[in-house]
């Protein structure tokens, strides 16, 4: 088998390649899983980790970051994740619904599934799933990203996660906050599938905690819409941490749908956020929304790509990034029309605050289109704060560094607030401005 | 309250000098004018005072009540008293005009050591200066100035003066964009205003808004010095007949 390998390994593959021989056995799933498994570790040995010269991971080359890989995190510690849970709180006084996961696998003990099930919610463990005769359908990859190596990175590794679904015409009544915490240090590697029955809707919050060391974080996200359903999710991705982030979000929208995101990112040293978002029935709706901060030698990457693959359907990106110190930001976001795709509408902005001479922005809007009859917009900026609205804010009393927080904060709560769940995001402000004083 | 002597400013970039030695005494209780024809220096001299580092000062001094203005950041001179009003006030998205105002009140008394402000006094204090100004609650909860129209841009302006009480009120072609209506709101607001401890600078082109802010000194200001003092029929004067003469005297 190694015969076939056509590169050289860096130390993070040799690595993953041996995280795999020593965990296998341990990894869950049917046989056709197992199949998925090995073609994903396949790939990491044919083609290694995603880097450079690979288009999607031009400006972020996890190969060159990845200096060695940790193995998988070790079994959940129950009692540690109840002291991080009680003590992380991301959202207050918030009422809500909590499932969490320790290390990857799913922790009903300390998830309100009494709750969820009384509002006709199914919330079961992603293992056994896996195992099931489906279980290699849980495992989809998206039509946009067939051989993604962060998605196959995650295939080849998932210990496990949760499978959320909602029957048709469930409306649950609090949000419900996915909590993943790791309990020691390691690779955590979950996938969550959320599956929408007609007319139902969910409000998805999505949260991480704990320390992860030197092992990389991959979560990705499965939600499949159905007709008339709406989902909201809120990722947040914070905390100063040297070891990779990665997050993928596959999305298929049915007909008469909505589907809104909004992922915000501050603190890691390398973390990227990709999301495949694809219409598959007319009349439906998808916003998606980024809120990046970046300082020091961070590197944070939203990546996005949106399918119109039938006609009739609206899109909104709209992604704000403010850097500083020697931060690098990266934007690709493409927006794909099928020929057939008419009345396609989809409006697509990116806009960086550079706080800093060395910060950088690469901003890489695209719009492919196939068809004729379609709106479609992309715009990009990249700026310094303005010297004027400073000066008329310190010609009223406030402080150059109050006066500068606020400008940030007026830039990226442009998007906050076209997001909206006003009661979700309502603590995103305090995280700006701890941002800002520590990063 | 102002003292300004012999002051020369430049503009930083391109070195252009702009004021050529203004001398100017403002005591407390009086509201002084400058006129004078465009690009004589009023609205440098108005930066100037507010701290604007778009300009470099080469020579005189600027002392507000007894101390160096010229060395302090334009909010030390906003929490010591000095307020001017934009001629182009400006847009600032994303920023709410009650948040702001909260803000700066705040930062204002935290400089000097005051009590910050409890949210009902605030309120209190915004509703009652928003009547007197006939601005409405829906502008306040707008972004700051943003769709505003001129008049309200002034009226908002006029509105932060009186919520931050300051010492010294410069205001820069407060006049300019109004119509007649808003010009009698404006000024009244700014008639309220005037008290023995305050003193006023009024930067104007032209003579009406003195109909209605009617000063006590009335200075010209022509190629960056002040080249006459007068009273308030100095105005008059100017309205009938133009600046030609004082463009000559300084030339």
């Amino acid at each position: 088998m190694n015969a076939t390998a056509l590169i050289k390994h860096t130390q993070a593959e040799s690595n993953l390649l041996d995280r795999y021989q020593s965990s296998k056995d341990g990894l869950a799933g049917s046989i056709a899983v197992s199949e998925l498994r090995e073609a994903a570790v396949e790939q990491i040995r044919d083609r290694g980790l995603p880097h450079r010269r690979v288009e999607e991971y031009k400006y972020s080359d996890l190969r060159a970051f990845m200096k060695s890989a940790a193995p998988l995190a070790a079994a959940a510690d129950e009692a540690v994740a109840k002291a991080i849970l009680a003590d992380q709180n991301s959202y207050g006084d918030l009422e809500r619904y909590q499932v969490v996961t320790i290390n990857g696998v799913f922790a009903p003990d300390l998830s309100d599934v009494d709750g969820l099930t009384g509002e006709g919610v199914v919330i079961s463990d992603f293992n056994s799933a896996l195992k099931g005769e489906a279980g290699a359908q849980l495992l989809r990859s998206p039509k946009s990203a067939a051989n993604d190596g962060v998605i196959a990175l995650n295939t080849a590794f998932v210990q496990g996660g949760v499978v959320i679904s909602l029957a048709a015409g469930v409306e649950v009544s609090k949000p419900v906050e996915l909590v993943q915490i790791a309990t020691s240090e390691g690779a955590q590697v979950s996938r969550t599938k959320v599956t929408l029955g007609e007319g139902s809707k969910l409000r998805l919050l999505e949260t991480f905690a704990g320390e992860t060391g030197n092992g990389e974080l991959n979560a990705v996200f499965d939600y499949d819409i159905a007709d008339k359903a709406s989902l909201a999710t809120t990722r947040l991705i914070a905390g100063k941490v040297d070891a990779a982030r990665l997050f993928t979000t596959i999305a298929t929208i049915a007909g008469e749908a909505e589907f809104k995101s909004l992922g915000f990112m501050a603190g890691p040293k390398f973390a990227r956020n990709q999301q495949f978002i694809e219409f598959t029935g007319e009349h439906s709706e998808a916003k998606i929304y980024g809120v990046t901060m970046a300082g020091g030698e961070d590197l944070a990457d939203q990546t996005l790509i949106v399918d119109h693959a039938v006609p009739n359907c609206n899109s909104r990106e709209f992604f704000k990034t403010v850097l500083d110190g020697r931060a690098k930001g990266v934007y690709q976001g493409r927006i794909n029309v099928a020929q057939h795709a008419q009345k396609t509408d989809g409006e697509m902005m990116t806009q960086a605050l550079l706080l800093s001479e060395e910060a950088e922005m690469a901003n890489k809007p695209e719009l492919e289109i196939f068809a004729d009859d379609v709106i479609c917009a992309h715009g990009a900026t990249s700026g310094q704060i303005d010297e004027d609205l400073l000066f008329y804010l310190r010609a009223r009393g406030i402080p150059e560094d109050e006066a500068r927080t606020l400008l940030v904060l007026a830039f990226l709560s442009e998007a906050i607030e076209e997001y909206g769940e006003d009661d979700v995001t309502d603590g995103l402000e305090e995280r700006v401005r701890d941002w800002l004083a520590g990063h | 309250m102002l003292e300004i002597k012999n002051l020369h400013a430049r503009i930083a970039e391109d070195e252009t000098e702009i004021l050529r030695g203004v001398d100017l005494t403002v005591n407390a209780g009086e509201v002084h004018a400058i006129m004078g024809p465009n690009g004589s220096g009023k609205s440098t001299l108005s930066y100037v005072l507010a701290g604007k580092d778009d300009y470099e000062i080469t020579e005189g001094e600027v002392l507000f009540n007894g101390e160096n203005m010229l060395d302090m950041d334009p909010d030390e001179r906003a929490a010591a008293g000095m307020f001017l009003a934009f001629q182009y006030p400006i847009e600032i998205p994303g920023v709410a005009t009650m948040e702001f105002l909260k803000t700066a009140m705040n930062a204002q008394r935290k400089a000097r050591g005051e009590d910050v402000l409890s949210i009902p006094d605030f309120m209190k204090r915004v509703k009652a200066a928003a009547s007197h100004l006939n601005v409405s609650m829906d502008m306040l909860k707008r972004p700051l100035n943003v769709g505003f129209s001129g008049g309200e841009k002034k009226r908002a302006e006029i509105l932060q003066m009186s919520l931050l009480e300051p010492k010294l009120c410069v205001l820069d072609e407060t006049d300019s964009g109004l119509d007649i209506d808003a010009l009698r709101v404006v000024s009244d607001g700014v008639n309220k205003l005037r008290s023995p401890e305050r003193a006023m600078v009024v930067i104007t082109h032209y003579q009406r808004l003195l109909d209605h802010i009617v000063p006590d000194v009335v200075h010209v200001l022509s190629k960056g010095k002040i080249v006459k003092t007068g009273d308030k029929d100095l105005a008059l004067d100017l309205e009938k007949h133009g600046y030609a003469e004082y463009i000559d005297t300084a030339a």
